[in-house]
């Protein structure tokens, strides 16, 4: 292979168009490879879905077009699809042995620009060039349908931004047509050949989709225009053109993810088994992942709690009245967050959430992995065997309630065995804590890594979870009493740290102290579901979207939408 | 040896009898001097591939009770690739297969299946007689597309 992931053979055009096909069947794999070859164009291979996002992230130029079956092993082609056209937008056409109209259609809404039928005839593999060029000439369109209505009060501040020089006016319009002659390489030849465009593929980044956002935000979600998100961005070599078509994608994203979550809303309360399939929940597969840092994070607060547990005895008091006050205030906290703050900032609200998971919130079954270990562990040191299941979950809670009401809780990346610890140490002094209070916590807390991980499949009760707090918080606002600012603020500022550290995602997912931090850092900087990609595996996917429903009932959409973005 | 002629008849058999469909001429009309045996290399490769398919199917039907919708999604994948080489018999049986594991039919499974087998199983006896035989006529009668 040549040079050929710069730019193909200009002359030429459609001969050495630059092909990724992505199927899990190595039979077609190999048949795909020798009729696009056939057709004298380019073409890379490879079988899993992640590799071809990564193949055409690290040549952000490389490719032209994407063809993929809709059934891979490692993601749902839908949401490769979306992946595809968001960061690279480059054209996906969609394989697959099923001709059903709901999956064609399926394809068409996730943005697929054509869907083939295997087995796939050479002829129609031929064509697929068109929409390369189609797709060219619809964006330059688009970007002279957009200066329609901003050109005028906007080409002045047009002028200054843009580093490619295009001056918009009014008087410009009919002069679009003339780019050819600007020094203007993404527009240049896009009428003549498409092929050779060195249009500069944006790859949205999640720095640059985050700065996207808060432009967007700013401006307020209803009132925005490329000119002003590009203005608002600040990037110099960022087109309106290419924040135009971001805009567009992001806002058939948004709208469709609201859909969503509307008929899921309304139909809240509903099990894990009857959330929608697989590849709606990959819109989720964010969520997935802010669920579980929400539980590990709650989890981890439990865990680095350094306060001692000597205050214990005269906390007894301190019961569901103030662990509910610990959450309702979160929750509080966490819909102040959503809706308004830049993300980033606001963390507490997740360790809320997972407070109200723990204790006596909890209304179903479904906590029924992080019950089940409790008890055991308890019983194996609690002088009362016979204590429920709740009472413990409560003790334990009870005697982080009054860590919180003593001290703030402090987020340390102490480990879990070193809080066991010092837990133990605790204990010898607090003879009149009830032991198996202690007992309780001690022996929880270990099992907390365990947790996690079970956390990722049973994300449900995350939901469950969710479904109550709205109806108890505003009841127990009052009741707060509780340093949680600072556990978020300590907790932020660990996430920071993690935040730019994408890549090690997929490594670290079951690395526990790094594994919150860092899903944090995701969840607020806009993870891109680059590194999410991963997770759907990890989480069963209908699990959460049902939790994403209540997170769209109480925050405002489109910051919770930032993070849901690409996942 | 079998003569042209012949291994061109066995070919038409197949296709005649619905043992191939178009695809397998798609096949054909893309072996070239690059790929002069690349019908067949194809068909090895789908065998090998699918075999895996076929034990996994195998091995889920023998669950108890099935789980119907993990053995469409196995045979959705089997069908892909079977219509990779033009398999129409076997195609044929995997959409069947596939309505009794929607109507949630486990006899119905297990018959199609053990049909499926058969069709799998002769399929790939002839195509290895007809390839034996264009091989022995020769690389260039092997590479002729047969009308």
């Amino acid at each position: 292979m040549d040079s050929g992931f710069s730019s193909p053979r200009r002359d030429a055009f459609p001969a050495g168009l630059r092909v990724l096909v992505v199927d899990d069947d190595p039979t077609w794999i190999r048949i795909l490879e020798k009729m696009l070859k056939k057709c004298s164009y380019e073409v890379t291979t490879c079988g899993l879905a992640r590799e071809a996002l990564n193949l055409l992230r690290e040549r952000k130029d490389g490719y032209d077009i994407v063809i993929s079956d809709v059934n891979m092993p490692d993601m749902d082609g839908f949401k490769l699809l979306e992946h595809v056209g968001l960061e690279m937008d480059l054209p996906v056409i969609m394989m697959s042995v099923d001709g059903e109209t709901s999956r064609v259609m399926k394809g068409v809404q996730h943005g697929a620009c054509d869907y083939l039928l295997k087995p796939i005839r050479m002829k129609e593999l031929r064509n697929i060039w068109q929409h390369v060029f189609r797709k060219r000439i619809h964006e330059a369109r688009e970007f002279e349908g957009h200066e329609g209505f901003e050109g005028i009060h906007l080409m002045r501040n047009g002028s200054d931004q843009s580093e490619d020089g295009m001056l918009f006016s009014l008087e410009d319009m009919p002069s679009m047509k003339k780019r050819k002659d600007l020094d203007n390489n993404h527009d240049d030849k896009e009428f003549g050949d498409p092929s050779s465009t060195k249009k500069a593929r944006v790859v949205w980044s999640v720095d640059l989709h985050q700065k996207f956002v808060k432009a967007v935000n700013q401006i307020g979600f209803d009132k925005v225009g490329p000119k002003r998100i590009l203005d608002l961005m600040n990037v110099p070599w960022l087109t309106r053109e290419n924040v135009a078509s971001h805009l567009q994608k992001y806002r058939l994203y948004l709208s469709r993810l609201l859909k969503e979550n509307d008929q899921r809303s309304s139909s809240s309360g509903t099990k894990p088994s009857d959330l929608p399939p697989r590849d709606t929940a990959g819109d989720f597969g964010f969520q997935n992942l802010t669920n579980k840092q929400q539980n590990d994070v709650a989890v981890d607060s439990f865990n680095y709690s350094d306060v001692p547990l000597q205050s214990h005895s005269s906390e007894t008091k301190i019961r569901n009245g103030d662990l509910k006050a610990i959450v309702s205030d979160s929750i509080a906290e966490k819909r102040r967050a959503l809706s308004g703050s830049i993300p980033g900032t606001k963390v507490s609200p997740q360790i809320s959430l997972n407070h109200s998971s723990f204790g006596p919130l909890k209304p179903e079954g479904r906590h029924a992995v992080f019950d089940c270990t409790i008890p055991s562990t308890q019983f194996t040191w609690s002088e009362t065997p016979e204590m429920p299941l709740k009472k413990e979950h409560k003790s334990f809670l009870q005697l982080e309630d009054s860590s919180f009401s003593h001290s703030p809780l402090h987020v340390t990346q102490r480990k879990i065995q070193g809080l066991k610890s010092h837990s133990v140490a605790s204990v010898c002094s607090n003879p009149t804590i009830t032991e198996s209070e202690v007992a309780a916590s001690v022996e929880t807390k270990p099992m907390y890594a365990d947790y996690k991980r079970e956390y990722a499949s049973s994300v449900s009760s995350i939901g469950s979870v969710v479904d109550t707090i709205p109806t108890q918080s505003k009841s127990l606002m009052e009741n707060a009493q509780l340093s949680e600012p600072s556990s978020a603020k300590n907790l932020a500022m660990k996430t920071q740290g993690f935040n730019y550290d994408l890549e090690f995602y997929p490594e670290n997912l079951l690395d526990e102290d790094l594994h919150f931090y860092w899903l944090q850092g995701e969840y607020y900087n806009m993870n891109w579901g680059f590194e999410n990609i991963g997770m759907p595996e990890y989480y069963d996917p209908g699990l959460v979207a049902e939790l994403s429903s209540h997170l769209h009932d109480s925050a405002d959409c489109t910051l919770v939408d930032q993070g849901l973005f690409i996942a | 040896m079998a003569s042209r002629r012949q291994i061109a008849a066995m070919k038409q058999s197949l296709f005649d009898q619905d043992y191939l469909d178009e695809q397998f001429i798609q096949l054909e009309e893309l072996q070239d001097d690059a790929n002069p045996n690349f019908v067949e290399e194809i068909v090895t490769l789908y065998y090998r591939d699918s075999s895996r398919l076929v034990s996994n199917i195998e091995q889920a039907l023998e669950r108890n009770p099935l789980e119907f919708n993990r053995l469409d999604s196995l045979m959705h994948q089997f069908k892909g690739s079977s219509s990779s080489i033009g398999a129409k018999k076997v195609k044929a049986e995997c959409t069947l297969f596939r309505e009794y594991c929607r109507a949630g039919n486990a006899e119905g499974c297990k018959r199609s299946f053990q049909q499926l087998k058969r069709e799998y199983a002769t399929l790939r006896k002839k195509l290895e007689a007809y390839f034996q035989q264009a091989r022995q006529a020769g690389p260039f009668e092997a590479a002729r597309r047969s009308k």
